[in-house]
């Protein structure tokens, strides 16, 4: 016998290896609405299996835990049975000598606190507050409710234009969707469970690329009510869509000299073209929108004067102001914000940034355009500071591969300490402090700490701070609007306490998502609709064709490619490319089609109206 | 190692090289729980039992825990009881706790603790299947019902013994502890030193309980019914009954035996002194004949045992002395034949021992005769205890009576046989031809007792110089092999006893600690001391006897070859 041999694995190791890396898809595939209690238990029963059955209190104790939820979920249990899973699985914790064990039990004790009702629920009146709703995963992830599986359905049969029909039933903006949305509805896609999930977003893009100019449809009866819409972006553009469709007349406010809010003034142009924006936003107001460009509410009209001479006002201001770091040199010279930035290069007035050092502190996805859009605009280097790992950041990975790919420097574990400024006032350096990881925040994120390395001095000749975006909202707050923490307070109606008005989108949200804000400016609508006295039904003359049933032989999902960095960071011009005709069959005939497979079909698969 | 100051429970407390937590904790006064802590063995911290709570409300197992200077703890908080409480329920709840009925009760650890903190009810449910007993031993038998997993059994048989038969099988809630490939322990090669049953805190591994045949012998008019006594159950069977350990009480047991019903009760002492003469005059043999070399003791037959499974090679060192058990039982039978066929009575020996082994020694055939095992049955300390007490008998309180005669006549030499380094003495004693008391304290003085793994000395008999090693534990044993085929080593005479200290720490002792095995062992120190006569051959029975016999007869008798053909 040797005395050392190399580790390999056996077959059943790898075999299990397999299993594993399926289970953790499954995981993610996870559907929402499933009972709490019956998800913690399988985890637990899980947790158990790794148990080296060494210790008394992982090796009984999860043992007797799991019995313990079970007769919660068998209706067996009494209230007294939660004061002894508490008492058991805080044992675990407590005692057990490694994290097979201790972490089991956290995650009971986290659920006992996380679903308190449920238990109480299961306990007394033996039913589960989970539901059988939900059933299909992108429909019910997207915030604005996307029929995601018809329009697959109908790019697979080769009717894009009636593709972009059935998007507009939930949502106006296919195309700005198409090209910069956060796709949450792929998060939950059930063919991870197979694979991948479906490139939801890339055959969206294909839809509108292909489909070109779709006519929108006829407007109800004028019902001769007027609702103001302040702020020209994706939520109230979506709200004046709607309520254009319902037959009332709409008025969109906006400040800026063009509409589009953060589509245009946050998102640059090599993500979305202009003209694919201008588009869209011509389209929607083919529907007879008013618009009023340059106004800003509180000095050119008021409140009150809006109330007045309208029937309902629906408020997305957005967030459109900068955030102060608070650094020492701030006020310098050459130190500038993501929004002065983007709002400069949305109107057109390209900065020559040609020959400079650009440091952008921050790592969400606004410092990502910030540092791209310095790429492009010519300058010698450009270096992005964050406090905290790259793993960390807010920035969608693809971006900060494509800002990392055009050659833009990434500075982690560095937080800002001051700016250094020369003797007219103009910044020449940003001083950082390299950073430790430290203790888990409640959002989940370690916290960064100063390490014990000495400050470092980074050159340069433009600082800009890209660290989050607040609202205007002191005109609004000033006629008796509520306003919280820097955000316009409403319900889950977009209602707020005056009940003529209505709020939503980002200076609701804080700053957040495009499809977020359409959601709220489709939830404004319907809400308005029913506050002026009607009930306009929003539906789609689009048939679905026949289900057909796909392959569920594992295959790689089609990504969309870029064009080659060196070429792309010359221009502004869209970086990412489409998916050809055989992509798009070969990743729509992918789609599981959860609303007709599944659960999903026995309440018709969707929604057909609202 | 480490020296400082620590604050258990609000008390400074010194501490100077203690290898953790827990042994600090001990020696401040505070008897801290635990189930799978024993300081021969490596640390293993499964039970969690002996918890404590830091300044900042972290608990760990004081028994994994090193000793820091400052270190403040907790060994007593709310939270730390209630989790005992919540541990021992859940041990409990997957333990079978037919207590009333238990070989165990009233010696289990599981049940003590249980008690000791207030678990009067158990609110997790038992749902496991009832798992198959393992009574194939001679010597234990293996209850996995009653398995609180702290793997003691475990690190005895692999860290003290050597012979690692069994082991943690299956993982999390499937684990159990159990010989490899599902086997029967007798399936295994196991010695049967039974310290497997002498280390579990519950009734999951237990000796082998023959209180009922012993019953049935005692109560048959057609058996007479002889008993034996091995060296280290007289210094040690009255622990039971509130006399100090090393206290010999002999004669209070031969008292309470004859109570019982025994017929006739003799001394295995006696055994011991035919031994020494026996080895001696085959080591003296040896010397002459120049091998085979080391000769090793052949008393113990968990040793025996263990040359034959794991280095037979070896089998042809071990004297072909009978041990004293059989000894004892070999001229017993002879010199019983007639006895028995003119009253009609069949002899019925049982031999008390300290030890499992013997039960399986008892067994083999190289002591049957006519097909018969020489010692009918073998009963440990413990379980004569069990007897002497459901007949109600107060040993303390008994009148004093010597063994029979012609077999309870002993040497101070055969006392000490009950503990490491007494066989090598003995056997020494009658090798050195200066019969002188001093001569007797040089031997004592050579090195060959105490507590010591391995104890190594060199004796100088006429122009030989002799060299002696004595080992105790068959883990030392196996080292000294190991060096022995490397050829790092020789010796002449080796002793080896498998169990720590030797027999005094035999598995069917009452239980107790190594400090208890220690006080046994100065016990029969002191018995030799006291002795009328120091050397086997001063025995003028044991003389007579193996003058009477002829060379045929004595080879017969007296000599076994464990050597297969």
């Amino acid at each position: 016998m040797s005395r050392l041999s190399i580790r390999t694995r056996s077959q059943a190791q790898v075999l299990v290896d397999t299993m594993y890396a399926g289970m953790e898809r499954r995981i993610a595939a996870s559907p929402s609405g499933l009972c709490p209690i019956d998800i913690t238990l399988s985890f637990l029963n899980l947790c158990h299996a790794q148990s080296c059955g060494k210790c008394t209190p992982c090796r009984i104790g999860l043992g007797k835990l799991s019995a313990l939820l079970k007769q919660v979920l068998d209706g067996e249990a009494t209230m007294e049975s939660l004061d002894r899973i508490k008492l058991t699985a805080q044992n675990i914790v407590d005692s057990a000598d490694c994290a097979i064990g201790f972490n089991a039990a956290q995650l009971v004790l986290n659920g006992m606190a996380g679903f308190e009702d449920d238990f109480r629920e299961h306990i007394l009146h033996h039913q589960c507050l989970a539901s059988h709703r939900n059933s299909v995963p992108c429909i019910t992830l997207c915030p604005a409710g996307v029929d995601v599986p018809g329009y697959i359905s109908l790019i697979a049969h080769g009717r894009p234009a009636d593709a972009v029909r059935l998007i507009r039933k939930d949502n106006p903006f296919p195309t700005a969707c198409a090209y910069i949305c956060e796709h949450p509805c792929e998060t939950r896609c059930r063919r991870s469970m197979v694979d991948d999930p479906i490139n939801i977003r890339g055959l969206k893009k294909f839809a509108v690329d292909q489909a070109g100019d779709v006519p929108q449809p006829a407007c109800a009866e004028p019902t001769g009510k007027r609702v103001a819409i302040i702020g020209g972006g994706p939520s109230g553009l979506s709200a004046a869509y709607y309520l254009q469709l319902m037959g009332h007349s709409t008025t969109v406010f906006e400040k800026r000299k063009q509409l589009g809010g953060m589509l245009r003034y946050g998102i640059p142009s090599y993500r979305f073209p202009r003209e694919k924006l201008d588009a869209e936003i011509a389209s929607i107001l083919s529907t007879g929108v008013e618009v009023k460009t340059d106004v800003d509410i509180g000095t050119e009209i008021t409140m009150e004067q809006i109330k007045e001479e309208y029937d309902a006002v629906y408020i997305a201001i957005g967030a459109h102001t900068d955030r102060k770091a608070g650094l020492p040199g701030e006020d310098s010279g050459h130190v500038t914000s993501a929004v002065e930035m983007l709002r400069g290069i949305g109107d057109y007035q390209m900065p020559d940034f040609t020959g400079q050092k650009v440091v952008v502190i921050g790592g969400g996805n606004v410092a990502m355009d910030v540092v791209r859009s310095a790429v492009r605009l010519g300058a010698e280097k450009v270096t992005c500071v964050y406090r905290r790992r790259q793993a960390d950041m807010t920035a969608l990975p693809e971006e900060v591969e494509g800002a990392l790919a055009e050659g833009v420097e990434l500075l982690t574990m560095m937080a800002p300490v001051r700016i250094e400024a020369d003797e007219d006032g103009n910044a020449v350096a940003l001083w950082v402090k390299p950073q430790l990881s430290g203790a888990f925040d409640k959002g989940g994120r370690p916290s960064p700490v100063d390490s014990d390395l000495p400050e470092i001095r980074i050159p340069a000749d433009l600082i800009i701070m890209a660290i989050g975006q607040g609202i205007e909202s002191r005109h609004f707050e000033e006629s008796g609007i509520t306003v919280k923490r820097g955000n316009i307070m409403a319900g889950d109606s977009a209602q707020i306490g005056d009940e003529k008005i209505f709020a939503g989108g980002d200076c609701v949200t804080g700053p957040a998502t495009a499809i977020r804000a359409i959601a709220a400016g489709k939830v404004a609508a319907a809400n308005i609709d029913e506050f002026l006295g009607f009930r306009h039904e929003i539906s789609t003359d689009v048939v679905l064709p026949a289900p057909t049933i796909n392959s569920v032989k594992q295959r790689g999902r089609i990504n969309l490619t870029e064009r080659e960095a060196s070429e792309r960071k010359l221009d502004f011009e869209d970086v990412e490319q489409s998916m050809t005709c055989l992509q798009a069959d070969m990743e729509s005939s992918r789609c599981l089609h959860c609303d007709y497979f599944g659960f999903g079909n026995f309440r018709g698969g969707r929604e057909t109206k609202w | 190692m480490a020296k400082g100051v620590m604050i258990i429970d609000g008390q400074r407390v010194n501490f100077d090289g203690e290898k953790n937590v827990l042994a600090v904790i001990r020696k401040a006064g505070i008897e801290m729980p635990t189930f799978c802590y024993h300081s021969d063995l490596s640390t293993y911290g499964a039970c969690r039992m002996c918890i404590v709570e830091d300044e900042r409300g972290k608990i760990d197992a004081s028994c994994s825990l090193e000793p820091r200077d400052g270190m403040v703890i907790k060994t007593n908080s709310a939270r730390l009881l209630k989790h005992r409480r919540t541990i021992l329920e859940l041990m409990l709840a997957s333990h079978d706790c037919n207590c009333t009925t238990c070989e165990k009760s009233g010696n289990c650890r599981l049940q003590e603790l249980a008690h000791q903190f207030g678990v009067r009810h158990v609110r997790f449910q038992d749902t496991r299947e009832p798992a198959q007993l393992d009574t194939s031993s001679p010597a234990v038998v293996r209850n996995p019902n009653k398995c609180i997993l702290c793997g003691d059994c475990v690190r005895i048989c692999e860290e003290l013994q050597g012979v690692n038969i069994i082991d943690f099988v299956g993982r999390g809630s499937q684990a159990r502890v159990a010989p490899a490939f599902g086997r029967m322990l007798s399936e295994t090669k196991c010695v049967s030193c039974g310290q497997c049953a002498a280390v579990c805190p519950t009734g999951a591994i237990t000796v082998k309980n023959e209180i009922g045949e012993a019953w049935r012998a005692i109560h048959d008019p057609n058996l007479r019914v002889v008993v034996e006594i091995a060296p280290a159950v007289r210094v040690a069977v009255g622990e039971a009954f509130g006399i100090p350990a090393g206290e010999n009480v002999l004669d209070r047991l031969v008292t309470a035996l004859k109570l019982m019903g025994v017929d006739e009760v003799y001394d295995t002492n006696f055994g011991a002194d035919i031994t020494t003469i026996t080895e001696a005059s085959e080591f003296l043999e040896r010397l002459q004949n120049g091998g085979p070399f080391p000769m090793f003791t052949s008393c113990c037959p968990a040793w025996v045992k263990y040359l034959e499974n794991e280095n037979p090679k070896y089998l042809k060192n071990i004297s072909t002395c009978k041990s004293p058990m059989e000894h004892f039982a070999a001229v017993l039978r002879d010199k019983y034949a007639a006895k028995d066929a003119e009253d009609g009575k069949r002899t019925y020996l049982i031999a008390i021992m300290p030890c499992t082994a013997k039960k399986m020694e008892a067994a083999r055939d190289e002591f049957k005769t006519d097909g018969r095992p020489d010692v009918d049955l073998v009963l440990t300390t413990r379980e004569v205890i069990d007897m002497i007490k459901e007949n109600g008998i107060q040993l303390q309180e008994l009148e004093l009576e010597s063994p029979d005669l012609p077999f309870g006549m002993a040497s101070g030499a055969a006392a000490i046989y009950g503990v490491t380094g007494g066989v090598a003495e003995a056997v020494l004693r009658h090798c050195v031809p200066d019969k002188s008391k001093n001569a007797l304290r040089e031997i004592a003085a050579l090195g060959i007792r105490g507590d010591e793994a391995r104890k190594e000395t060199v004796v100088h008999i006429g122009d030989a110089e002799l060299k002696i090693a004595v080992v105790h534990g068959l883990i030392n044993a196996r080292k000294l092999l190991k060096e022995m085929d490397e050829g790092k080593t020789f010796f002449h005479l080796v002793e080896v006893m498998t169990c720590h200290g030797g027999c005094v720490g035999g598995a069917g002792q009452p239980y107790g600690l190594n400090s208890v095995k220690l006080v046994r062992g100065e016990g029969l120190h002191k018995i030799d001391n006291a002795s009328m006569f120091k050397r086997a051959e001063r025995n003028p029975v044991v003389t007579q006897l193996l003058a009477e016999m002829d060379e045929e007869k004595a080879h017969h008798l007296l000599h076994v070859s464990y050597v297969k053909e």
